[in-house]
This record gives C-alpha cells, structure tokens and sequence, in this order.
C-alpha cells in the first residue's frame, strides 16, 4: 500500500466565470462560493485541491453532481485548464507541457472512459478498440491483434466486427474499458464510467475492472457519485462537496471516523457489514485467543463473518494473514462497529429544508 | 418657400446654400409641384400633416447645394464603375477556369450521343443510390424529356448544375469548417450568408453584368455558386456544431491532433448534414440556373424565358415541367444517397 505517487494534484483552483484570476484572489483572500456567485457572478468550481494519487491504486473521487469531480479529473489530462496549481504526474507538472508534449501525456500516459461510452459510432467495435494506436499513426494491420486481444478479455471476441449502436450500454461501456486498456498507458482515468449503466450490468463492470485492476496494476482514477461503488473500488477515496475536498483517506478509516456531518450522511444509509472488513475492526495481537471458533482472513467482510458465526456474538477468531496470526476478531466488538453512526443530528437531513 | 428653410437660415448656411446650387434634373415631385403652383400662381400652403420628412430631397428644396437622394444612387454607381477596371484586373483570372469548367461541361453533356449519356447518368445514379426503383424512374424522365425534343435543353441545365453545385461543395465545406471551428468567422460570415439568400438574384446579377462580359459563361456561374452556395456552408458548420460534445472530447483525451479530429470525426459524424445541404445546393442552383438564363444561361431557362417574352403559353409551359421534373430526379437521388449515408453512418442512434 505504500507506493509511488504517481499523480500528486496541488493547491488546484478553477473558477468559471469572464475574469477567473481576478476572482481568484478574492477566493484567496477567503470568499466562499456563494459569496463570490452572488457578488462577481464567477463560479467556484475547485477550491484548493490537494489529492495524491499512488501507484497501482484505484482513486476514487466521490461526490454529489456539482461538486467538481467531473471538473478535477479534466484537469489531470488538461481538458480543462485550471486557474491556478499544480498537476504533476511522473515528477513533472502537466500545466507546463507545451501542445506537443501534452498530446504524447494523452496519448501514451493517460487513457480516458466516459460516462456516456462516448465511442465513434462510424467506426466499428475493433476499430473503436484500437482508437489509441490508430492516433498514434499504427497502422491496422499492427493494433488489431493487441485491440481483438483486449476485446476478448472484457468478454466482446465476436463483436469485433458490429458498429457500437447495435451493443447494449454494457457492451458499449465493455468497449469503452477496452479501448482505454488496449493503449497501455499506465493510467486510467474513469468519469463515472459505470453511472449510466443498470445496477446488475454496474456490479458486473465493478467486478471486471477490480480483476482487471489485479492483474494490471494500473493507477486508476474513478468518478463516482456512488458510495457503494466508492467503498468497493477505492484504495484510497477522495470525497468532494462544493469544489472542496471534505475528506480523504483509506475507505474504511472513513466509514468508522467519519469527519463532517456530510459524510456522516452519506454513510448512514449504506450497509456496513458488508463494506467494513476484518481488518479495520479487528485487535492486533499474535497473541492466540484462549478459545476461538475459526479463522478469517483480513479482508473478509464482515457480512461474511456474520454468516460464518450463524449470528452468534459470543464467538471470538482467530485473524489469519499467510498462515500466521495478524489479530483477534471479537463478534462483540464486530456487532458494535456495525452501529451506524449516529445519524447526523446537524448534518444536512436533520436541518429543514 | 420650402418647409426646411429655418433649418438652413438658423444654422447661418444659407449664403453657402445658395453659392453653388446644384441644378440637377428636376425629380418628379418638384415638377408636379411647379405644374400646381403655375396653375395656382402661389406656394401651396403646407399644413401639419403633409409635413415631409427631412429626407434628402426635402433638405435639397430648403438648400440647392444639398445632396440628393439621386446623387446617392449616382455616387455608388460611380463609385463602383471606378472600382471596377481594377476589380476585374484580379477577379477576371481568378474565375476564368469556371469559364472552362462551364464550356467543359457543357460541351462533354452535349456532344455525347444520348445513348451513352443517358446509360452513364443512369450508372451514377446507380451509384449514388443503389436503388433500381430510382434508375427506373430516372431512366423514364429523361426518354421522355428526350421524346418531346426537350434533351439538349435538359442536358445543358445539367451541366451547369453539376459543375456549379461541384465548385459549391469544394467551396462551401472548408468554409462551414472554418465557421464551426472559430466564433469570430461564425458571426462575421452569418450576415453575409444571410445577405447572400436575400437578396433578390436579380439584384446580384446587375454588378456581374459590369463586370463580366455577358457572353462569358462565368457570368452565370458566379450568380449561381453564390447563391446555392449558402445551404452546404451553413449545414456543414452546424452538423460539425453538433457532434456529440463526449465524442470530442473523447477524440482530445486520446491524444488526437486537429486534423485526426477533422477527418476521423468531426466530418463523418457531420457527413448526414453535409449531405442535407448539398441536396439544398443543388436545389437552389436549379432554381437559380432559370434566372441566369436571362444572362444568356443556356437550358431549359431559355425556353421558359422565351415563354414569358413571346407569350408563348405551351413552350414556357413545358419547360416548366422539365424543370420540375429535373428537381426531382436531382433531390430523388441525393435523398437517397443521403439515407445511405445515414444508414451507413446511424450516428448516436442507439
């Protein structure tokens, strides 16, 4: 877990508006975003932005519409230019590259999937697939068997042929993953690449980018507006409101020590015991329990543990990591993480609306 | 004497109205106005209603040496016969090759014998549309055009269509690009566009005939593109407007350069829409190649001129429907060439 950084965004601004520098330093000098709407008609779109990004780790941006994501993770491959900070990915600030250098980053280092697929509907799936090589200038003839082998590996073999219309937006957004794979640029960027997809197809595309994700150990940036999606994916979850980012950290240490009232919300909803694992709740210890019932694993959930003691709170197991003893997992500490936190009488559903 | 007077006296111009008084011919109104006033022996009295509005001429019976609105029309006349030596000095070379292309064109459709011409059209149309329905019914008309003797009419309008329509396309597309590609070119080419389908053809033909001789084929064929041209510029630079913005930016993030985006996406999602308003080129260059025939335009238009000069009801008549049946043949086609194309393409339609 303590990898390289790959991508480290610093103190990022961005403001929409006729004269973002000027509204900036108001910013700077501490105006909020209601208040720099109403008096300069400019819109805060990301305030101070610091995220570091690991190697081989999927990051995830969560946050409710309007909150910046789609916002930030345009700024990683300048789509959008921001008003002030820095982006560095690899040591080097991406807001320094010239047009040219930028184009090798989008082209080599960085590969996109979109929300709405975004395919070329006059070129077919193979085509489509092998979209990145052929910007690069490779000719057909070598990108169709690196783009056919990565058809085949999100399950598309035979629908290489077929225009993306005649897919499913499952199929679509298979394609989708594909193309942006079959570049073999180390990073991955998605914009809510699995929130226009139905819940089954969703949890589906969630398992094939977690397997994906094993094998290739791709830095991946995620957009999400899903808290359930986040807590599956995310080694390390960002999550924003209002341009800001409220907090950040390990998914787990969130869920237990949530820190503003409107994560508080957010997490009050979500099934706990099937997102919080052994390992954020266990104690550590090599010491043998006295009686244990069984063994875990330390990133089993505790949904599975639940089920495994048939409900009952008087058991005690043994956590397992490699065949040695990592912890103790006690059903009544178990159940007492489970407890939600206590529903947030000053987060945002106890005010009036 | 006349109702703006104080104007002129109060302004103290008076001795410069009267020094060099322009006594140009006289207008209508001021001879009318004499004829009355002889008759009466005095002024007419001007009461409040028949109060004239300060226009030029008004101005100019208070002040001779004002302008009037005939010096206006006079100046621009003049002022575009001053231009207009230098004008052709760089205009004449520039457009001589449509001249070819015209006499080109015109030469090749006429002096192929039907029996080959009839079957290569008939392949194109094969071509375009892949439809034997279509090369049945355009196989029809033109025999029938050919039985009522009307073939060399209809040939000639053809040529002028195919080459005008060709040049409009090669023309109007890069122009319709560069419109969708900057705001600024978008907002200064609109009013010309605008200007371009307004104004009535006959109005643009006036200035050509100064220009060009009236034998030159060019004549027509600028008086042609310029006005058919406008659909394929405006519909090019709208189809490109509207592809999907994702797919642009999905073009950016892999890294496409300008011109990868141009041709591998931009164009083919914009080609149903291009091919909209080609059709509409070619319509409006038909309706268009009528009128040039009054600027000796050869086709069909002959005869529909020659209808409405001699009165001759049934050869104006009939011409008439050769156009429309022309029209038809032509927007048959490229519909179905554009139904292809849609086909072919079924841009976002999932």
């Amino acid at each position: 877990m303590d990898n390289d950084i790959k991508i480290s965004i610093r103190h990022l601004y961005k403001i929409f508006g006729s004269n973002p520098a000027g509204a900036l330093e108001h910013v700077l000098a501490g105006m909020t975003k209601d208040e720099l709407m109403d008096k300069h008609r400019h819109v805060l779109g990301l305030q101070d932005i610091n995220v570091e990004m690991r190697d081989g780790n999927i990051t995830v941006i969560m946050g409710l519409s309007g909150s910046g994501k789609s916002t930030l993770i345009r700024h990683l491959n300048r789509l959008i230019e921001p008003t002030s900070g820095e982006v560095i990915v690899d040591g080097e600030n991406v807001l320094d590259y010239d047009e040219k250098r930028l184009r090798r980053l989008r082209r080599e280092d960085m590969s996109m999937v979109f929300q709405h697929f975004a395919l070329l509907p006059h070129r077919t799936v193979l085509e489509n697939t092998g979209m990145a090589q052929s910007v690069r200038g490779d000719a057909r003839a070598d990108y169709e068997q690196e783009a056919q082998k990565w058809l085949d590996r999100v399950g598309l073999g035979g629908q290489g042929h077929q225009y993306p219309h005649q897919l499913s937006g499952g199929m679509q957004q298979r394609v989708g993953i594909a193309r942006a794979l079959a570049s073999n640029s180390p990073i991955m960027l998605m914009d809510e690449a699995f929130s226009a997809l139905d819940p089954l197809i969703r949890t589906d595309m969630q398992d094939l980018l977690l397997e994906l994700q094993g094998e290739l150990q791709k830095t991946v940036v995620f957009i999400s507006h899903d808290l359930d999606e986040a807590l599956k994916l995310a080694d390390h979850l960002v999550i924003l409101k209002d341009g800001r980012v409220v907090q950040q950290g390990e998914p787990q240490e969130i869920l237990l020590h949530p820190n503003d009232p409107y994560i508080v919300d957010f997490i009050s909803d979500i099934n706990r015991a099937r997102v919080l694992r052994v390992r954020s709740v266990m104690e550590k210890t090599d010491k043998t329990p006295d009686a244990f019932a069984g063994e875990v694993a330390p990133d089993d959930t505790l949904e599975s543990v639940i089920a495994l003691s048939e409900g009952d709170t008087a058991l005690c197991y043994r956590v397992m990591r490699d065949g040695a003893q990592v912890g103790t997992l006690d059903m009544k500490k178990l159940v007492r993480a489970l407890v939600p936190t206590s529903a947030a009488e000053d987060g945002m559903r106890a005010r009036p609306t | 004497m006349a109702t703006y007077d104080f104007v002129f006296s109060g302004l103290g111009l008076r001795e410069w109205c009267d020094k060099d008084a322009t006594s140009g011919p006289m207008t209508m109104a001021e001879l009318m106005g004499k004829s009355s006033a002889n008759a009466d022996g005095s002024a007419p009295a001007v009461s409040l209603w028949e109060l004239p509005f300060p226009s030029l001429d008004a101005l100019n019976k208070a002040c001779p040496s004002f302008a009037r609105t005939r010096e206006l029309t006079k100046g621009v006349e003049q002022g575009f016969l001053n231009v207009k030596d230098s004008l052709k000095i760089v205009l004449d070379p520039i457009t001589q090759p449509l001249s070819w292309f015209l006499e080109v064109a015109l030469y090749t459709f006429q002096t192929t014998p039907w029996w080959i011409m009839i079957p290569i059209l008939l392949a194109l149309v094969y071509f375009a549309s892949k439809s034997m329905k279509l090369v049945g019914f355009v196989a029809f008309t033109l025999c029938f055009l050919a039985f009522i003797d009307h073939y060399n009419y209809a040939m000639q309008t053809l040529a002028i269509i195919f080459v005008c329509a060709f040049l409009c396309v090669l023309l109007g597309v890069p122009i319709g690009i560069a419109m969708s590609r900057s705001d600024t070119m978008q907002r200064m080419t609109i009013p010309v566009l605008d200007m371009l389908q307004t104004l009535p053809p006959f109005v643009y033909l006036i200035p050509l005939i100064f220009l060009f001789s009236v034998t030159e084929p060019k004549l027509y064929g600028i008086a042609i593109i310029l006005y058919a041209i406008v659909p394929v510029i405006r519909l090019t630079d709208l189809g490109i407007r509207l592809v999907d913005k994702e797919v642009i930016e999905a073009a950016d993030a892999f890294g496409m350069t300008k011109r990868q985006k141009l041709y591998g996406v931009q164009i083919p999602l914009a080609l149903p829409n291009i091919m909209a308003g080609v059709n509409q080129t070619i319509m409006m260059s038909l309706a268009m190649v009528v009128i040039a025939s009054l600027v000796s335009a050869p086709g069909l238009g002959v005869l529909v001129l020659r209808g409405i000069r001699n009165l001759e009801l049934g050869v104006g008549l009939i011409a008439g429907l050769g156009i429309v049946l022309l029209a038809v043949i032509l927007d048959r086609v490229t519909k179905a060439a554009l139904a292809r194309v849609n086909a072919a393409s079924a841009a976002s339609k999932n």
